[in-house]
């Protein structure tokens, strides 16, 4: 099942590492991650997508609490939340039919064209996984995709629910 | 402010957090610090031969002491050296600190000469990492790694030291933190309330409780309390590899060893129990046999002071996060509240069932033998000890025997490494003991390819006087690989021969020690006697044994706890 780890942590050289370490070492799947400073520069949130049986996931948030660095950790999946992540894409607008049908894709998605040029438009969108998905495959049908980067999943509890010190 | 150099501030934190020996070896990148340590004899350094044993030796006085025992090397290969070494520490959760030189900070990255990414390499099997990257960092990196190290769940912690930073030239403040509290580590000690309410209350329900104790017990010194709870519950106790000693071996609630060679009464007790209180132990495989068949009667109750050893293979049904003292002091004192009146009588069926199982005698061995038996040695051992050295071990058969043959009566005695399973451990372990503990018998117990793996630390014992006695139990061959092969793979010896063995008698005596050869069991007895009489030398036991004996009882693969092989002809 696909869960959200959230993690406060220490915003210190190594700690990074030390998180990727713990799911490589135990055999944990990252399917997507997501790393910056807080508001609080002293602290840094980690926010990873991962799968795994209810066991494994047990583990997981364990295994991660274990760590000196780490001060919290939450799994977002186990109540309700909001999910954001963010896609840069690129694709191919030569003809005057492309760009129209690009536009038109843009608006229904509520992405935006952020860069232009002779032969091509950038792309953000942002959302759900699900919805970054959909997107790209219509980009895909409409037109041919150069590039795309997208910032993995973040997210936060619905309601009064924080991870904070 | 006190002003000196990095180099003198390792020194002098090291003594301010407690640390009389460092263990280590020499280079480069700690040239600056072992001439800190030369102007000084508050921490007494001890040069070893080789920087894995250093790690070995600093184990085993973790082990025997219960403090933390600290390492110092150079940067590249001296750092690496000791990974060995520091993956069994984290296994076993000894608190370990190692101080490894790192080439000058603006060179790393560079691959310059003898640069290793030590915090990387060590990353996996570190409680936690330090690289220092100002002089003045260097007191609270010492103090915060010796609290990480000795607190919570013990472990080994690197503190990787750039040569830039320890120059002897340059002076900084000193100032050693009279807190290093964080807020990002927090054991917890006691255990919640409600989920001790809930242990009493299954532990007094039990018909069939069995302590299951593991090195926790050990590691929070709650030998004690621990044998007050099985006295007022009547409970047998079943110990493991790391646990032995905790509850007193020769105990009469005491019904051994667990696990793949562990008593036919300890595995029978525990797969038969209804309530199983797991102190400080962590369900490793090498218990627990097949999973899926664990013990199919019990309510297990599982007290660790790290949850996510809780429920890791295990499925456990009262978790207690905490550490075995605490949560042990916590049950007693609500038990003392409790009638107790009834609890030898609602246990009486249940050690009469106990008795029939230890009437087994499950560690008889043929004694009528022409041939030395590995058992036949540690017993003897044993009683030209009194039962009451630090014994050491490497890994393999002769580790299974001592552990089996040599009764622990009290904690810290029994020094091995029982997670990782590394063969070399024992002699620098042993040498660390003796380092630790000067006035008692140090002595290890070891095969001929163990003792192989770390054997240039003789030397060391000569240049320290350390009058460490090796047992070692020499079969010719690497006896558990063998015993496998006999077993699983139709006795094709595949590489576990050695046609090539030393003399080592003289391999001894050339590094400056004793040797005594032993061929057949009627001189046994005297050679032993003759080993422990030289009190203030290093007596090395070279002991021919059958090679044909197996480690028995053993625990058939995919099976329950106690499905198991008595000998090479019987099974359960």
């Amino acid at each position: 099942m696909r869960r959200i780890i959230s993690v406060l942590m220490e915003n210190e050289p190594g700690s990074l590492s030390r998180i990727v370490g713990v799911f490589s070492q135990r055999g944990y799947n990252v399917d997507s991650l997501c790393v910056a400073p807080t508001t609080d520069a002293s602290l840094s949130r980690l926010t990873i997508v991962t799968h795994g049986n209810d066991k494994v996931i047990e583990q997981i948030t364990k295994q991660v609490n274990k760590l000196i660095d780490v001060i919290k950790v939450t799994d977002l999946t186990d109540g309700t939340h909001v999910e954001r992540e963010l896609m840069l894409i690129k694709v191919y607008a030569k003809t005057d039919i492309v760009r129209s049908e690009v536009n038109r894709t843009v608006d229904i998605y509520r992405a935006q064209i952020v860069d232009v040029d002779a032969k091509n438009y950038t792309i953000q969108i942002t959302g759900t996984s699900d919805k970054l998905d959909s997107f790209a495959k219509a980009m895909a049908q409409q037109t041919e995709v150069i590039e795309s980067s997208r910032t993995g999943v973040c997210g936060l509890a619905r309601g009064e629910k924080a991870l904070k010190l | 402010m006190e002003m000196m150099s990095g180099a003198a501030m390792v020194v002098r934190a090291l003594k301010d957090s407690g640390v009389t020996h460092v263990f280590g070896y020499p280079g480069g990148a700690v040239l600056d610090i072992y001439d800190a340590l030369y102007a000084q004899d508050d921490v007494q350094h001890v040069l070893v031969r080789h920087e894995q044993a250093a790690a070995h030796m600093a184990d085993g006085y973790a082990r025997s002491t219960g403090k933390t025992g600290t390492v110092l090397v150079t940067s590249g290969p001296g750092a690496t050296n000791t990974i060995t070494g520091i993956a069994t520490a984290y296994m076993d959760s000894i608190p370990m600190v190692v101080l490894s030189g790192q080439v000058p900070s603006m060179h790393i990255g560079e691959d310059a000469f003898q640069e290793c990414d030590m915090v990387g390499v060590s990353r996996p099997i570190v409680k936690h990492s330090f690289l220092v990257k100002r002089a003045e960092d260097i007191p609270m990196a010492i103090a915060k790694a010796y609290y990480i190290a000795n607190t919570g769940r013990p472990g080994p912690v690197v503190v990787d030291l750039p040569k830039d930073i320890v120059n002897v030239l340059e002076e900084h403040p000193y100032v050693y933190p009279d807190d290093v509290t964080m807020r990002s580590y927090n054991p917890t000690l006691k255990g919640h309330s409600k989920q001790i309410k809930k242990t009493v209350d299954t532990l007094l329900a039990a018909k069939r409780p069995v302590l299951y104790v593991g090195g926790g017990a050990i590691t929070s010194e709650a030998s004690a309390l621990v044998t007050e709870l099985a006295e007022t519950l009547h409970a047998p106790v079943a110990s493991t590899l790391m646990g032995l000693g905790a509850f007193s071996g020769v105990h009469k609630q005491s019904v051994g060893m667990l696990g793949m060679h562990g008593t036919l009464e300890a595995n029978k007790t525990m797969h038969n129990a209804d309530c199983i209180f797991a102190l400080g132990a962590r369900f490793d495989d090498r218990v627990t046999n097949n999973v899926e068949k664990f013990c199919p009667h019990a309510t297990i109750i599982h007290v660790d002071i790290d949850p996510a050893s809780i429920s890791k293979t295990v499925a456990v049904h009262i978790p207690v996060v905490g550490s075995v003292d605490k949560v042990v002091e916590q049950v007693l004192t609500q038990l003392k509240s409790k009638d107790l009146s009834g609890q030898s009588d609602r246990v009486a069926d249940w050690w009469k069932q106990i008795e029939q199982w230890r009437a087994r005698q499950c560690l008889s061995y043929n004694t009528d033998s022409d041939l030395i038996k590995p058992q036949q040695v540690v017993e003897a051992v044993y009683k030209h000890t009194n039962g009451d050295a630090f014994v050491s071990s490497d890994v393999g058969q002769h580790q299974m025997f001592a552990a089996l043959y040599y009764p622990f009566a009290k904690p810290r005695r029994w020094i091995n490494s029982g997670g990782l399973g590394t063969m070399g451990f024992g002699l620098p372990a042993a040498m660390g003991v003796q380092m630790a503990n000067p006035d008692e018998v140090s002595l290890v117990i070891t095969g001929d390819g163990s003792i192989q793996m770390n054997i240039q630390e003789l030397s060391t014992c000569l240049q320290y006087n350390l009058p460490v006695k090796i047992i070692s139990l020499n079969n010719r061959a690497l006896g558990m690989v063998r015993q496998w092969q006999d077993m699983i793979y139709k006795g094709r010896h595949s590489h576990s021969y050695m046609d090539s063995m030393p003399d080592f008698v003289k391999l001894t005596e050339a590094y400056g020690h004793v040797g005594i050869k032993v061929d057949h069991p009627s001189e046994l007895d005297d050679a032993m006697a003759r080993c422990f009489a030289e009190k203030d030398r290093l007596v090395f036991m070279d002991i021919s044994i059958d090679q044909n004996e197996h480690v028995y009882p053993m625990q058939i693969k995919y099976g329950a706890m106690d499905d198991m092989r008595l000998s090479k002809t019987e099974r359960t």
